[in-house]
Formats: structure tokens, C-alpha cells, sequence
């Protein structure tokens, strides 16, 4: 557990849920990237403007954290490259399939107190943790 | 005024990421890797987002409409059913190989590093598979009910 940071990992997730709560409160809105970004792709205008802005806010806040606190922004992966593209088809696939994310279900579907949403993270953190398993401790790493 | 407030919103998000380690793979793999070096730090995240948000989201839900527009869009209400966990499934199984889940993806791209253009491509990629595949999940019933909601997934 040497990894472990409970401040910085509190703090952040305080301000991941002002976040989530601003955008509820202002705009109406639901902060799930999944949602935001597939419907991005598809192509009726309806609905964009706002999902756009958002990405927009996401990329300036990276650019920032490349400022002000780069080393947040890791440019290293134990995993190849060909099992990264597998895992980003499986995340893109799944999310849109079953309707949130880590953010969506995790986030503002458990504060909802969504049955869905908590049942939706439980099944997602059960299929990571064994994947996790596999990969580490079964296939040596996954690199 | 209203989309400033939502590009305000997503600055706030990816530095809430960034600075909890949501954006930084190996952490998320060690958080899910509880048979290993387990590092807890994710726990402390959803507990942050997820308790600021449950009290705000109740103090919010008293207005009749948000400050900035007319309607809250809040997602209907669905069954617990196999494309739930079926997607959920799969999506854990892409998180844990990766470390990576959308946001902190999106977010990192800003770095230009070809592993999470990858990633981020082939996300985009899957996205779009499911939409051209895709037969259209029948609407509940119920969809419409509470006044002043529109219909909206989660995430």
C-alpha cells in the first residue's frame, strides 16, 4: 500500500463531484463522459453544443494540469499497445451498452441513489478486479 | 453564461482526475489489483465525488429547474437488465486491462502520447461499433414521468 494517497485522492474526488453537482445545478445536466462523448458521434445536431463545450472544459483542464502538475498525467503503461486498443473497444463498446461509466453509474448514479447505477459498479469493479488478476498474477503483466 | 458554467464544469472535472490519480493507469490498476499491492486512494475518490454530490444533488432537486435553463435532465428509469450488465461487464473488463476508464482518457490526451491516442481512438471506435450495430433499447414506459424532466443516460 505504498501507493496509497488519501489526501490528494480525496481532495480530488471532492472537486470531481463539484464538479458533477455545478454542472447539475446550472445546467440541468448529468456529468457522464461516456454518455458526453458517444453522443458526440452520432450524427443529429441536437444535443451537442453543451457535450462539446464539456469535452472543451476537459481538454483546457489537461492542458492546465500539464502546467501546473505534469506528473499527473502519466506518459507510461504497464500494457502494450495492442492490448490497449482491445480495452479502449471493450470500454467504448460496454459504456454505451450498458449506459455510464465510472462517472455516470459511479459517481452521479450512486448519489442519485440509483439501484441501476450501484448495481452497474459493482458488476464493472467485479470484472476489473479479475481482469486485473489475470492479467497480473496469471499472464505475467500484460505488457 | 449557461455553457461557460459547463466549460467551467469540465476544467473542474479534469483537475478533480488528475489530482485524485484518476489519470495515471498504474494506479488505477493497483487499485483493482486487491490480490496484489492494493492501493485504496480510489475508494477515497468515490467517497469524495459521491458525498459532496448526494448532499447537492438533493439540495438542487427543491428548485423547480436548474439556475441556468428550464429542465433537469435526469436519466429514466430502467430495468436492471442484461444489456446493464452486459456493458458494465465488458466495460470493467477494458478498465482493468487499461487503467483507464473515459474521462481520465480524454483528459490525457492533451499529452499526445500515442498509448492513449490508442486507447482514446479505439474507445471512439467502439462507440461508434455499438451505435451502427445497435438495435434501439425499447423506451420504458414510464420515460416521461416527473414534470420538467427530459430523458438522458447516465454516463
Amino acid at each position: 500500500m505504498e501507493n496509497f494517497t488519501p489526501v490528494a485522492s480525496t481532495i480530488g474526488g471532492v472537486l470531481i463531484g463539484l464538479a458533477a453537482a455545478m454542472l447539475f445545478l446550472f445546467n440541468g445536466k448529468i456529468l457522464g463522459i461516456s454518455n458526453i462523448t458517444a453522443e458526440l458521434l452520432n450524427p443529429r445536431w441536437h444535443g451537442k453544443a453543451w457535450r462539446l463545450t464539456f469535452v472543451a472544459g476537459l481538454l483546457a483542464g489537461g492542458l492546465l494540469l500539464q502546467l501546473i502538475y505534469p506528473q499527473a498525467l502519466s506518459v507510461s503503461s504497464p500494457r502494450s499497445l495492442a492490448l490497449l486498443a482491445i480495452a479502449g473497444l471493450l470500454v467504448g463498446y460496454g459504456s454505451t451498452l450498458g449506459r455510464g461509466c465510472t462517472s455516470g453509474h459511479g459517481i452521479c448514479g450512486i448519489s442519485r441513489l440509483s439501484v441501476r447505477s450501484l448495481a452497474a459498479t459493482g458488476i464493472f469493479m467485479a470484472t476489473g478486479i479479475v481482469t486485473v488478476y489475470l492479467t497480473n498474477h496469471v499472464f505475467g503483466g500484460g505488457a | 453564461m449557461g455553457l461557460l458554467m459547463v466549460f467551467l464544469s469540465g476544467v473542474l472535472f479534469a483537475l478533480g482526475l488528475g489530482i485524485a490519480g484518476m489519470t495515471q493507469p498504474t494506479k488505477i490498476i493497483a487499485f483493482l489489483d486487491i490480490f496484489g499491492d492494493w492501493d485504496p486512494s480510489l475508494i477515497l475518490v468515490m467517497a469524495g465525488a459521491v458525498g459532496i454530490n448526494l448532499v447537492l444533488y438533493r439540495f438542487t432537486l427543491r428548485r423547480e429547474k436548474p439556475i441556468l435553463e428550464d429542465l433537469f435532465t435526469t436519466p429514466s428509469k430502467r430495468p436492471i437488465n442484461a444489456r446493464l450488465a452486459i456493458g458494465a461487464g465488458l466495460f470493467g473488463i477494458g478498465w482493468g486491462l487499461s487503467g483507464y476508464c473515459p474521462g481520465p482518457a480524454l483528459v490525457s490526451t492533451v499529452t499526445g502520447w500515442g498509448s492513449v491516442l490508442t486507447f482514446v481512438a479505439a474507445m471512439l471506435l467502439g462507440m461508434l461499433l455499438f451505435q451502427w450495430l445497435q438495435t434501439e433499447e425499447p423506451r420504458p414506459v414510464d420515460a416521461a414521468q416527473g414534470s420538467g424532466q427530459a430523458e438522458s443516460s447516465c454516463g
